[in-house]
């Protein structure tokens, strides 16, 4: 005899895409299905050097449970991950590692860099302290704080998963695309 | 009887003789200056005598003292007895335009990474390291940032307010 759920049943669920359905199939636009597939399994790569590595910890936890937006398997193999957070303080020294880790990752990819001194060295304003990882790679969403309440990082991967959703299926061979990157010096 | 700061004051003015400065004992630490050329035989007395027995190196760092001409770069050696529990300190000052200071890497090995940390900061320059080189700085830095001509600040910067840094 199962007793009925008493608790979480409010579980809000991802809406279909429209499109036309019928006996057994469903015609709908391929970039919706990506886009809704994609925003919603964003496995990322925790690259955490200092304190908000651990307020990181925190937002992986059960409490505040990043895996409910989809955040599920972090991996610390570039190839095999969608984010990169940046979360604390990179040094000079350590600026071109950051680099080659965001070479290795794979298309689509998007970048989060969470904290101050992420954003801009923060209150390091020092010679040895990059002051903002946006000088080695491109960023894609900045989470500010020192360190960020775990609810600042959850905001920051839904700003991510709106991005995701938004983009289209040819953004990464777009020639604009193409430009920012020369920018940065990557091919 | 116990080992005291007195005792290794007597042993060691009786080696070296009027060439060990300095003597001060801030905090009940037994400090003393000793000139560059004689680094390597006051730490080797330390470490081979029966009674002294300080070997074990907690610290090597360098002090920069921009007045001092003549004597600006102080390096700086923390040894500690560690079966009698006592700790002594001795400097030695260096030149800045020509910071030659002989490596203790043969005897403490770990005066390695501690030598390579007081070059990239402060330049000295330990004579027979087997790797000086920077470690903790971006391999190409030309300049020692501890010393005391040199900005904290990163001067990438062009963001920045000067009047709320109270250069306005």
């Amino acid at each position: 005899m199962s007793r009925p759920v008493q608790f979480n049943n409010h579980v809000k669920f991802e809406g279909i895409p429209e499109g036309y359905m019928g006996e057994g199939f469903m015609a709908t636009n391929l970039e919706k299905v990506v886009s809704l597939a994609r925003k919603n399994s964003i496995w990322p790569l925790p690259f955490a050097t200092s304190c908000c590595g651990i307020e990181f910890m925190a937002t992986a936890a059960s409490h505040y449970d990043i895996a409910r937006f989809g955040a599920e398997r972090m991996s610390f193999s570039p190839r095999q991950c969608d984010l990169i957070f940046v979360m604390g303080t990179i040094s000079k020294k350590m600026g071109p590692v950051l680099r080659q880790v965001y070479l290795q990752m794979a298309e689509p990819r998007w970048v989060m860099a969470v904290g101050a001194c992420a954003s801009s060295g923060g209150i390091f304003d020092s010679y040895s302290v990059l002051q903002g990882i946006d000088q080695v790679i491109p960023v894609d969403v900045y989470v500010p704080g020192c360190p960020p309440r775990p609810e600042a990082y959850l905001d920051g991967f839904m700003k991510i998963q709106e991005l995701v959703n938004a983009e289209g299926l040819r953004r990464r061979y777009s020639d604009q695309y193409k430009d920012m990157l020369a920018s940065y010096g990557i091919q | 009887m116990a080992l005291t700061n007195e005792t290794i004051q007597q042993k060691l003015t009786e080696k070296f003789g009027e060439q060990l400065t300095d003597w001060q004992t801030p905090y009940g630490m037994l400090t003393f200056t000793a000139p560059a050329a004689l680094n390597l035989k006051v730490l080797q007395y330390l470490y081979d005598d029966a009674e002294l027995r300080f070997q074990f190196l907690t610290d090597l760092q360098a002090v920069h003292y921009p007045d001092n001409k003549g004597a600006e770069l102080a390096v700086v050696y923390h040894l500690h007895n560690l079966v009698d529990n006592i700790r002594l300190r001795f400097k030695v000052f260096a030149d800045i335009s020509k910071p030659d200071v002989y490596s203790a890497t043969a005897l403490y090995q770990s005066a390695n990474f501690m030598e390579r940390e007081t070059y990239d900061f402060f330049g000295v320059n330990f004579v027979g390291h087997p790797n000086l080189i920077r470690i903790l700085n971006v391999d190409e830095m030309d300049y020692f940032p501890m010393r005391k001509e040199f900005p904290v600040e990163d001067q990438t910067r062009i963001d920045k307010d000067d009047e709320m840094f109270g250069r306005g």
